[in-house]
């Protein structure tokens, strides 16, 4: 009507992506384009393992006892089969690790996605809702967070090997740490979303939507979750991580992963009793494979907060 | 003059319910306080040996008496802090008030819980300051309009629905082709023409605009208040528009509701209240206009600073700033008077026939 300027046609997905601030910055940083093409690459061999890797760990006709505590291929005394050589029980490292990274990025993934379900949906109700909701599940993390994360963990996994017994525990092993992960860390991201929610709550918009006659949890979800995603996903990068080293830690505990389904933890534990006898790579190869994962992806989240960080670009 | 005839007749009879006069929003004696002292144990203080409770509000409103007609233009305007938006915001329930009743069509409203506000959302909306906040940035515009049609109509199909926003679109001056887009992608005045629209979605009776030009540029203004006469005119809205822009009561209000420290000072016909204004506070405030032909400007100056609504001062909130104000003024709280055209007004000065 009394407007001069016209809107061209409305972009695509894909050209709001190539054209936000987000895909800018990626393609002139050198470490990030490292770190995610690294990850990418642990992330499919990890899940191709089966298909990639010569041997099958977890099949025990394919384990050879006779080759255990076989050195890497630049060291002499190596079998041809084993390029990454053998640990003590024989199991070829190359298939092991590949299999062991599958398992510590599933528990890592699994827990994190436990908590942000957990965190998100409390830090929500406690932001927007206010009032005792607020203050029941912020006393609640301030009393979980008084704990070491690490110690709830192994009290819990404790406590449930103690009562459920032992063959029970690692059975369940996988699901055993994701729970025990994702409940010990869901403040974490309650805190970071009910940060948000205060900040976003007061807008007009969500007046605008309260004025509209929605409900409460439309608005929560609807019209103020998407707007604290940005914080969301970059605390995500870090628990991955975090999750991804607690498991190792409980695992390296012996609380973890156990020795016939290994995660990189519980190789370097296993290792860990050999390498003064020598065989320094059975538990150097794991160790060195999750300080690479751990690494591009707290460097990837650390490009991610530059990027989302309100100060810097308001997106 | 039509319009301040038939104000006038329901200003005779403020609170009997007679259908054919009966004002569409009534508010009755509205209070609001904020608490200002934070939780129960904050609360807590010593005290000469004792442990005793201390607590501190805000008095937005203290007291607000308001009838809003059929189809007029209620501009409610006062200094910044005087608890207009309050009113407004009190009104559509976002805030709840701490004491008083707010009728809606003769049924009372401002206790009800969300579900049984529901019927009301569709015929009261509310238009908002500014327009880079009042849209869900995460939202398209299609997105942001079809909300409140798939709320309110939940039977209406995928086409009745795209075909209404298309409608409420093109009569706000938005290209119904842009409903891909999002709100930033739009300038101020656009996006609070499509604000407008998402309000006037679900065909409502009344609106409630607080401030709803003052964040945009001076040239988009007129545009966007032209465009709420025009909807007013065409739908024969209400309106309860919450302004501090005097040219713009002047050229859109019907009747005109000044507001000081949270409480009415004079209510009057747009037209009476620039002419004569009866008010101390008014006469000050209209004063203070600009204006072209001003060579020597009377600005009438009023002493001091507006007190702070954590310590009301007693009796008439005006009376440390007022020139004609007496020992009566600063024991008793003025009440609203009617004047013989019309015009109501709560000041003792005006009462006595001192002013």
């Amino acid at each position: 009507m009394t407007m001069t300027t016209k809107p061209t046609k409305a972009p695509s997905r894909f050209q709001r992506f190539s054209d936000s601030f987000l895909w800018y910055s990626f393609k002139r940083d050198r470490t990030a384009q490292l770190c995610l093409a690294v990850f990418i690459c642990l992330v499919v061999a990890a899940f191709a393992a089966p298909l990639i890797a010569p041997t099958d760990p977890y099949d025990l006709r394919q384990i050879d006892i006779l080759a255990s505590e076989l050195p890497p291929f630049w060291i002499d005394g190596t079998d041809e089969r084993y390029i990454l050589g053998t640990d003590a029980q024989g199991r070829d490292l190359w298939s092991i690790v590949l299999y062991g990274t599958r398992v510590s990025l599933l528990i890592g993934f699994g827990a994190v996605i436990l908590q942000a379900l957990l965190g998100v949906t409390f830090g929500l109700m406690a932001g927007y809702l206010g009032g005792r909701v607020d203050a029941f599940f912020m006393r609640l993390a301030d009393i979980q967070l008084s704990f070491s994360t690490l110690m709830v963990a192994i009290v819990v996994g404790a406590v449930v090997k103690a009562t459920m017994g032992s063959s029970f525990y690692s059975q369940y092993a996988v699901l055993m740490l994701v729970l025990i992960i994702g409940l010990a860390e869901w403040p974490q991201y309650a805190r970071t979303v009910r940060a948000s929610v205060l900040a976003e709550k007061n807008k007009e918009y969500v007046d605008a939507a309260r004025v509209m006659g929605l409900r409460s949890k439309r608005i929560m979800f609807r019209h103020v979750l998407p707007n604290t995603l940005s914080p969301i996903f970059v605390i995500s990068t870090v628990q991955i991580a975090n999750a991804i080293i607690s498991e190792a830690a409980l695992s390296f505990l012996g609380l973890g992963m156990p020795e016939t389904h290994p995660s990189l933890g519980s190789l370097i534990k296993a290792g860990f009793d050999y390498i003064q006898s020598g065989s320094w790579w059975i538990t150097l190869i794991p160790g060195a494979v999750l300080v690479v994962l751990v690494l591009s992806i707290n460097l990837l989240g650390d490009w991610l907060r530059d990027v989302m960080n309100p100060r810097l670009y308001k997106g | 003059m039509s319009t301040q005839t038939s104000a006038m007749a329901a200003n005779h009879i403020p609170t009997e319910n007679v259908d054919t006069a009966q004002p569409l929003l009534q508010i009755r004696d509205l209070k609001k306080r904020f608490s200002l002292s934070g939780d129960f144990l904050d609360q807590l203080r010593f005290k000469g040996g004792k442990l005793i409770r201390h607590q501190e509000h805000v008095h937005a409103i203290n007291g607000v008496n308001l009838e809003i007609n059929r189809g007029e233009a209620l501009c409610v305007v006062g200094e910044s802090g005087c608890g207009k938006s309050t009113v407004a915001r009190t009104v559509m329930g976002l805030l709840s008030p701490s004491e008083g009743e707010i009728h809606y069509d003769g049924q009372r409203i401002d206790h009800l819980s969300s579900r049984q506000l529901l019927p009301y959302r569709k015929r009261m909306q509310m238009i908002f300051q500014n327009p880079y906040a009042s849209l869900n940035p995460r939202m398209t515009i299609q997105q942001t309009l079809e909300e409140p049609l798939r709320l309110h109509h939940p039977n209406w199909n995928r086409q009745q629905i795209a075909d209404k926003v298309k409608d409420v679109m093109g009569s706000v001056g938005i290209d119904p082709d842009w409903g891909k887009r999002f709100g930033h992608e739009f300038s101020g005045g656009q996006r609070q023409r499509i604000a407008i629209a998402r309000a006037l979605a679900v065909d409502p009776e009344f609106i409630v605009a607080d401030e709803p030009i003052s964040a945009l540029d001076v040239s988009i203004q007129a545009q966007v208040l032209n465009l709420l006469m025009e909807a007013q005119n065409a739908r024969n809205l209400t309106y309860l528009f919450i302004t501090h822009d005097l040219a713009v009561v002047e050229h859109f209000g019907t009747r005109v509701a000044v507001m000081y420290l949270g409480t009415v000072c004079e209510i009057a016909t747009t037209a009476t209240l620039f002419a004569k204004p009866r008010h101390p506070y008014t006469q000050a405030l209209l004063s203070s206009i600009p204006r072209l032909e001003d060579d020597r400007p009377q600005h009438i100056r009023l002493k001091g600073e507006v007190p702070t609504p954590v310590n009301l001062p007693s009796g008439c909130v005006f009376h440390g700033r007022c020139p004609y104000a007496n020992a009566r003024c600063i024991q008793e709280i003025p009440q609203l008077q009617m004047q013989d055209d019309g015009t109501r007004v709560a000041c003792h000065a005006v009462e006595e026939g001192r002013l």
